[in-house]
């Protein structure tokens, strides 16, 4: 599969999920369970995607513990006290960066 | 008076999409330039954001396309698009909101994502609600597409990213997006039980595979209702919005 694929083929599906959003009757949102998977779904993905950025290895090497850990600690402090998304994101990526600048956990 | 109300409803709405909808846009940047990290060119990234238009699904796809390769090609169609899944949960939320003829609908679909859906359903009149979810929507929509392609160009001229840390900067981004949703016992359950089940999968499962076996943590819970709120008016909450 080309990157081309994927990128339309994923675009096509996420965009489609938001036109049959329109197309149910909205009694369905009425019934608790539907809503609350979908919800609890988003959760459970993006906590599983930030373990996996963090420490996915690379090269045959599954796991990797190195700067990425000290920098999403940092994230989930800055997050803690409120700091806007975009000085997470930055704060996360200047800690890392450090960090291997200094040689330590590279 | 009911010009002075009227012009109120619409500049609560307004000032409330514009303080949400640049501050999204601002992270398109970091979307670009990790997309260009993970192999796609400046094309397909602004593609992404043009068509997919979902910050969650679009670092999804690019997260695992970053670790995994083309090789990981079905795991990051699936991730993002059960990421998406709740886009749907809003469109029907806003279906009656939006309202009007098929074509306005369709149009509102491609702008319905967790930002217009928040600032739509915080305003207290549906007037109000109409304006927020279009003036979010348009902002986010133009904002993000024009970071993006900076961040894409940007990031082409850096190299290694990893001496730049977007690496960590993908995983911050995760967290940040997950943050606000972890409001009550649930989420905070699921969000630990997904973390749990993706970190001890890793070493055993091809890439992207451990992050949509965490997600039946998500389909257990939900459909069991574990430390659920016993009253379904608590879903707003639960929602983030």
């Amino acid at each position: 599969m080309s990157s081309w694929n994927v990128v339309l083929l994923a675009s096509v599906l996420v965009l489609g999920l938001k036109i049959a959003g329109y197309l149910v009757p909205p009694r369905v949102l009425e019934k608790p369970t539907p809503a609350r998977v979908a919800t609890l779904l988003t959760v459970a993905l993006l906590a599983a995607l930030v373990v996996t950025q963090t420490i996915q290895g690379a090269g045959g090497h599954p796991v990797a513990i190195d700067a990425r850990l000290p920098a999403v600690g940092v994230a989930g402090v800055l997050l803690a006290l409120r700091a806007p998304f975009i000085v997470v994101v930055v704060a996360a990526a200047v800690v890392a960066a450090l960090l291997r600048l200094l040689g330590w956990m590279a | 008076m009911a010009r002075l109300a009227k012009d109120a409803e619409r500049s609560s709405a307004v000032r409330a999409a514009l303080a949400v909808g640049i501050a999204v846009s601002a992270y398109g940047i970091s979307f670009g330039a990790l997309a260009t990290a993970s192999g796609l060119d400046i094309w397909q990234t602004c593609v992404l954001s043009l068509f997919m238009f979902s910050g969650g699904s679009q670092f999804a796809v690019i997260g695992v396309l970053a670790t995994g390769g083309l090789a990981a090609a079905p795991a990051a169609i699936a991730g993002s698009t059960l990421l998406g899944a709740r886009n749907a949960l809003y469109a029907m939320r806003m279906g009656p909101i939006v309202g009007g003829p098929w074509w306005r609908r369709l149009l509102a679909a491609q702008w319905t994502i967790d930002e217009s859906t928040a600032v739509a359903t915080a305003q207290p009149t549906l007037r109000g609600q109409r304006i927020g979810f279009w003036a979010t929507g348009a902002i986010i929509y133009v904002g993000w597409n024009l970071t993006t392609l900076v961040g894409a160009l940007v990031g082409n001229l850096l190299g290694d990213v990893r001496a730049y840390g977007l690496d960590a900067a993908a995983a911050a981004a995760f967290l940040g997006l997950l943050w606000p949703r972890l409001r009550s016992r649930q989420p905070i359950a699921v969000a630990a039980g997904a973390a749990v089940v993706a970190a001890l999968l890793l070493p055993w499962l091809p890439p992207g595979l451990p992050v949509l076996a965490a997600a039946l943590v998500a389909v257990l819970v939900g459909l069991t209702n574990w430390l659920g709120p016993k009253a379904p008016a608590a879903l707003d909450r639960d929602a983030g919005l």
